[in-house]
């Protein structure tokens, strides 16, 4: 077997692991579209009583409010679809037999990739649907910009999920509430539901290095402008780039670090 | 002629003034040997297979399993090792089935249909193949463990403790098919255990460790007549308590 074969099937079997588990638990696959659909029936309604327009929802299709939510879902999903992923691993003590198999480093985070897609889309796309019907909030009108922005985020989310594996490598499992928390730390920062211009001037630059917020901005600038701000999709890769490459280091690191210190042996405690 | 695993001054403390955990190991295995890794509680054996595996990096020294460097090529032996401990679960809620499956696809074995059907039969696994790991008793979770430490046909298998809680029955059991094994393909085995019936039965090579050092080693019978005891267990008392016969305790 070649070694691009043999890498893709080691990939392969990893997301194969993954794919049994949630063959085999349907409360888990359950859990992966609640959060996102009752977030959009929430604001759904929210947006439906601030504009005021109870009786006539098809209005509300305008607001940006839900975009952002069903977005910005994309962004949490991906993220604990990787980080999660991880930690099933932890959880049923099976991290030792992974170490020691042929898989790579770079294997083993692919293989949490695939799953992160593979979650993200299925936890938000029946939320994206059901915005549709219940709100008539299109979100595929936005067409490819769509599948760019989605991408985007899903990428963005990979690279704070590396830093999440890094942090629970370093300090081990006590670090996992972080998998369900970091990335909620971040939304005032992401401009998901205001311009990055409502910031004080002085934060405005945190906000403007997160692949986030340019997304927002572009997602705006579509749904109201019903323009392609191509300037901020290329900012938010170019960022993406960066903190994919700067967090994959870090991974890296601590993975290196955590085979020397021996945390390996006892990742779960 | 490659030996299964080379093992030189290998050395490893986790805290600098801290006492090590190992402190210059080193033996040669030959492929085809079974060589049992003995000590007391803190003696070294977990540490030192971990760094026979890659998964601890060694302070100094130097590991060659099958003839791969594992501080710079270690997935290639990898590849063609395979380990086992019942300190360490395979995912509960997959069959297992699946769960032989993704270890067959993580050690791109071929023709892993048949693989898992030869080892079902061999491992007598076929009654339970499709129930969820998780829900077995310890006498098949040892067996599926092992049928997952077979499933690439490994050249070099390290097992720590592969009968602990077992009866005597499955005990032995898991012992002649690990020897057919070894006799059909010419792997080399390394056993840490605290059964020493079960490594004067497998090993033809002993070693003792003790506070990460090696105190002793030879084959078991010449262990025993150097000590001038009867069996394993009565060495293995004298090295742990310090004592020798006509020595106080």
């Amino acid at each position: 077997m070649t070694p691009d074969l043999g890498a893709a099937r080691r990939i392969w079997g990893l997301v194969y692991r993954h794919l049994a588990l949630y063959r085999s638990s349907p409360p888990r696959l359950i859990e992966l579209m609640y959060w996102p659909i009752l977030q959009m029936v929430v604001w759904g309604f929210v947006t439906a009583y601030l504009a005021g327009v109870q009786n006539n929802v098809t209005s509300v299709a305008a607001g940006v409010l839900l975009g952002g939510v069903l977005l910005w879902e994309a962004a949490l999903r991906s993220q604990m679809g990787f980080s999660i992923s991880f930690l099933e691993e932890i959880w049923s003590r099976n991290l030792g037999h992974i170490f020691v198999s042929p898989l790579r480093p770079g294997e083993l985070v692919a293989g949490l990739m695939v799953m992160s897609v593979l979650r993200t889309v299925i936890g938000v796309l029946p939320a994206m649907l059901l915005a549709w019907f219940l709100y008539a909030f299109n979100i595929f009108a936005l067409g490819p910009l769509l599948v760019a922005q989605f991408a985007a985020l899903i990428i963005m989310g990979w690279a704070v999920a590396l830093g999440v594996t890094s942090l629970i490598l370093r300090y081990g499992a006590g670090a996992e509430a972080l998998a369900w928390s970091v990335l909620f730390g971040i939304t005032p920062f992401a401009a998901v539901f205001y311009p990055v211009s409502v910031l004080p001037v002085w934060l405005q630059p945190v906000a403007l290095a997160l692949p986030a917020a340019h997304v927002f901005e572009g997602m705006r600038a579509a749904l109201i402008e019903h323009r392609v701000d191509w300037g901020h999709l290329a900012a938010a890769y170019a960022l993406n780039a960066v903190w994919i490459a700067g967090m994959g280091w870090v991974f890296l690191r601590q993975f290196q670090s955590a085979r020397v210190r021996g945390a390996l042996l006892n990742i779960g405690e | 002629m490659t030996h299964a695993l080379v093992v030189e001054a290998l050395f490893k403390t986790y805290e600098p003034g801290r006492p090590p955990a190992v402190d210059g190991l080193s033996f040669t295995m030959p492929a085809g040997a079974t060589y049992g890794l003995l000590g007391g509680n803190g003696a070294g054996k977990t540490t030192t297979i971990a760094m026979l595996l890659g998964l601890l990096v060694p302070t100094s020294g130097r590991v060659t399993a099958l003839g791969h460097d594992m501080a710079t090529d270690r997935f290639a032996a990898l590849a063609r090792m395979n380990f086992s401990s019942p300190y360490i679960s395979l995912p509960h809620k997959l069959s297992v089935r699946e769960n032989l499956r993704v270890y067959g696809h993580l050690y791109n074995v071929a023709d892993l249909k048949r693989r898992i059907a030869t080892l079902a039969e061999d491992l007598q696994l076929t009654e339970f193949i499709d129930r969820p790991a998780g829900e077995l008793s310890a006498g098949q979770k040892t067996r599926v463990a092992l049928a997952k430490a077979l499933i690439n046909t490994p050249e070099l298998l390290l097992l720590d403790e592969p009968t602990a809680s077992l009866d005597p029955d499955t005990g032995d059991w898991v012992r002649t098919r690990l020897e057919r094994y070894r006799d059909a393909t010419g792997c080399a085995i390394l056993l840490a255990s605290h059964n020493m019936a079960e490594v004067e039965r497998m090993c033809g090579h002993v070693i003792m460790l003790k506070g990460g050092r090696v105190v002793d080693e030879g084959s078991p019978d010449a262990l025993i007549a150097r000590f001038g005891r009867n069996d394993l267990e009565q060495v293995f008392l004298d090295i742990a308590r310090g004592t020798r016969v006509g020595e106080a305790a």
